[in-house]
């Protein structure tokens, strides 16, 4: 159980970096997402971390050792793979208990501590079956268990869930934050889903092409995106994001429809400003369908096209002058395509980014 | 229409059995009757120059003289030595071939190719290759060790005992360590890299990882190549007529050198045919041995990935 801390860390394959200097410090029991699409470098940090690839240029550390040059077996670390990774020819029981043998403890500590692991993840009854013999969510159930007997400093966990079905997926992700609870210990969790990166992270790290684009709790990271990447990558569905213009303290859309300028930015943008405007879809809403909040709104009247009903709420596909975006309506009703609505723009929640620069225009 | 019923062969039920026929037939001529045949002749004083002496019914005198006959068994031990220790270096030699091949990152298939190239070449030939290496007048190694001031006698490669039995290991060696590479090599493609990692992680040293994880995956590839190999080596005969005959005074005595010996040489048929059948015993014993290992070594691989 320790700090881990990442400084100007680079990952260069031949001439190729993938990794670009990364800076972290991820504190004691900390639960650590670091998130982001393919190929944008979170898995390699994950293995640099673990060892398992060589760190270019600058310098990790766990707890008050810095580890660039220790092979893993001596960081002191556990790492739940994509793929599961367990040893075919070892049943549960000599999976669970293969690290402790080759750190030579005594057998009597090793099913101790082997039983323990299996209590926690409820594997008692398959611990003499061979990994052929398990379904996938078991099979994870039992490299997690791996991770947890060796009561290392902290866990890596590389995209546990991608191979599960859907419904095994959020079962088992409400299963690792338990688990979380229970075996406190510093996390560092790889995945692409931004949900598993909400619902688990303390702090979640969004990652883009070798590049931290932004570090902040959940709330921190959907409610102030610093960015277009962070604000489209973060909630589903994406937040709209629509090319506009400050004109006389109006954003002006193409196709000429305006909304006021939210008030807490307007000292933030300049006359003739290229802005791109940022709106999730819970803050463009149907009035009356709406989450209760106050705050500042505006009105526009839209036509609706397509709609997909959810159960609790409904999306709404429409438009903002020639740009597709989508609203919600929480609490729904049948709407018939072609049907004109009149919208809530939840202003205080809306988002205005410097085109140029893709960058949030408050004060970061 | 009339209730005729088509000729028996024409029947649907009858079709699988008359297109197995051919098959059949084949197997039935080729392998099984001269099978029982050799084995009626066992039961027989049969000698290939007195052709009536076929019917001459000696009952199990055949196999009483095998068991009390000490040139027999000392080729049975010998081959079960040469065996041994030819299977075992084989595997040593073509697991660490496997590995640096498995390791370097271009040109491996070439190097796959070339492997291969001393199986590609005839026992026999192979046999005729050695015995000019080794032989202690003209060979090329007593020609380079004398060159190098390394000895300065001629040294009875072929001659000796023990040396005789080294040089036809090292043939036999020479000629089937790529069997082991090629299908270890296989085997090492075909490892998943995910618990090599996990176990890297998990504590392990290069060593240990070798030995707990990428060995356990390699044991059935291994048992294939035993399986393979032990059926070579238990029938092993060309190497060893031409390199050395058996000899000197039987000092290199295979059991199928043995065989050959009384069956053609000595011309007792009967003889020889009841020696081959208590070989084939051996052969036997060596596959199903390493079948088994091979079975078990199977059953889990299934949770590979």
């Amino acid at each position: 159980m320790a700090d881990i801390s990442l400084k100007g860390v680079v990952k260069r394959y031949g001439r190729t970096e993938v990794v670009h200097g990364i800076d972290l410090d991820i504190a004691h029991n900390e639960f650590v997402v670091l998130v982001g699409p393919s190929g944008c470098g979170k898995s390699t940090t994950l293995r640099m971390i673990a060892g398992l690839e060589d760190i270019s240029d600058g310098a990790i550390s766990i707890g008050p050792r810095v580890v660039n040059d220790l092979p893993p077996r001596k960081r002191n670390i556990s790492m739940v793979f994509q793929n599961y990774a367990l040893y075919p020819h070892m049943t549960v029981r000599e999976n669970l208990g293969f690290g402790l043998k080759i750190a030579k403890q005594s057998p009597a500590e090793i099913a101790r501590r082997v039983d323990e692991a299996a209590e926690i993840l409820g594997l008692g009854a398959l611990m003499e079956r061979t990994p052929a013999e398990l379904s996938g969510g078991q099979r994870q159930r039992v490299a997690m268990g791996r991770a947890i007997v060796r009561h290392p400093e902290a866990f890596l966990f590389d995209e546990p869930l991608s191979n599960l079905d859907a419904k095994l997926r959020v079962q088992m992700r409400t299963e690792i934050k338990k688990l979380h609870r229970t075996v406190k210990t510093t996390v560092v969790y790889v995945t692409h889903d931004q949900v598993e990166a909400m619902t688990l992270a303390d702090r979640i790290v969004v990652m883009k092409d070798g590049h931290i684009e932004q570090v902040g709790t959940p709330m921190e990271v959907f409610d102030h995106p610093v960015n277009t990447f962070v604000a489209s990558f973060i909630g589903s569905p994406p937040m709209n994001l629509l090319p506009a213009r400050i004109s006389d303290g109006q954003v002006v859309f193409a196709g000429g429809t305006g909304l006021p300028v939210p008030t807490r930015l307007a000292d933030r943008v300049r006359d003739g400003q290229e802005v791109t405007f940022g709106l999730r879809p819970d803050d463009l809403t149907p009035q009356g369908h709406g989450i209760a909040r106050g705050g500042e709104r505006a009105q526009l009247t839209l036509e609706v096209g397509l709609s997909e009903l959810l159960g609790t709420e409904t999306i709404l596909y429409t438009r903002i002058g020639d740009q597709e975006v989508q609203g919600k309506m929480f609490g729904p009703r049948d709407v018939a395509a072609g049907e004109r609505l009149t919208f809530d723009v939840a202003l205080d929640r809306a988002h205005l980014f410097d085109t140029v620069t893709g960058r949030s225009v408050r004060r970061l | 229409m009339t209730d005729r019923r088509p000729p028996f062969w024409q029947r649907e039920k009858y079709t699988p059995y008359l297109l197995l026929l051919p098959a059949v037939l084949t197997i039935l001529f080729v392998v099984l009757l001269p099978l029982i045949f050799s084995l009626y002749t066992s039961f027989t004083g049969y000698r290939l120059i007195r052709p009536e002496s076929l019917w001459q019914w000696v009952g199990l005198r055949n196999y009483e003289r095998i068991f009390g006959d000490r040139d027999f068994w000392v080729a049975f031990g010998r081959t079960v030595i040469f065996l041994t220790i030819a299977l075992n270096l084989e595997f040593l030699l073509g697991l660490g071939i496997a590995l640096l091949i498995n390791k370097i990152t271009w040109g491996q298939r070439t190097l796959r190719t070339i492997m291969m190239f001393p199986m590609m070449f005839s026992p026999i030939l192979v046999g005729y290759q050695f015995k000019f290496v080794f032989n202690d007048n003209i060979g090329i190694l007593n020609n380079a060790l004398q060159a190098l001031g390394l000895s300065d006698g001629a040294i009875p490669w072929l001659v000796d005992k023990y040396l005789a039995n080294f040089a036809i290991i090292f043939a036999e060696v020479w000629m089937s360590t790529s069997v082991f590479a090629i299908l270890l090599l296989a085997g090492l493609f075909a490892m998943p890299r995910d618990p090599l990692e996990a176990a890297k992680v998990d504590g392990c040293n290069a060593w240990q990882v070798f030995r707990h994880i990428t060995l356990p995956f390699l044991m059935p590839f291994v048992f294939i190549a035993m399986t393979i190999r032990s059926l070579d080596v238990a029938r092993a005969y060309d190497i060893v007529d031409v390199m050395t005959g058996g000899g000197p005074a039987g000092r290199t005595e295979l059991l199928w050198t043995l065989i050959a010996r009384v069956g053609y040489d000595n011309a007792r048929m009967g003889q020889a045919n009841a020696m081959a059948y208590v070989s084939i015993v051996l052969s036997i014993a060596f596959t199903y041995y390493f079948f088994t290992k091979l079975m078990a070594a199977r059953r889990y691989m299934g949770g590979a990935d």
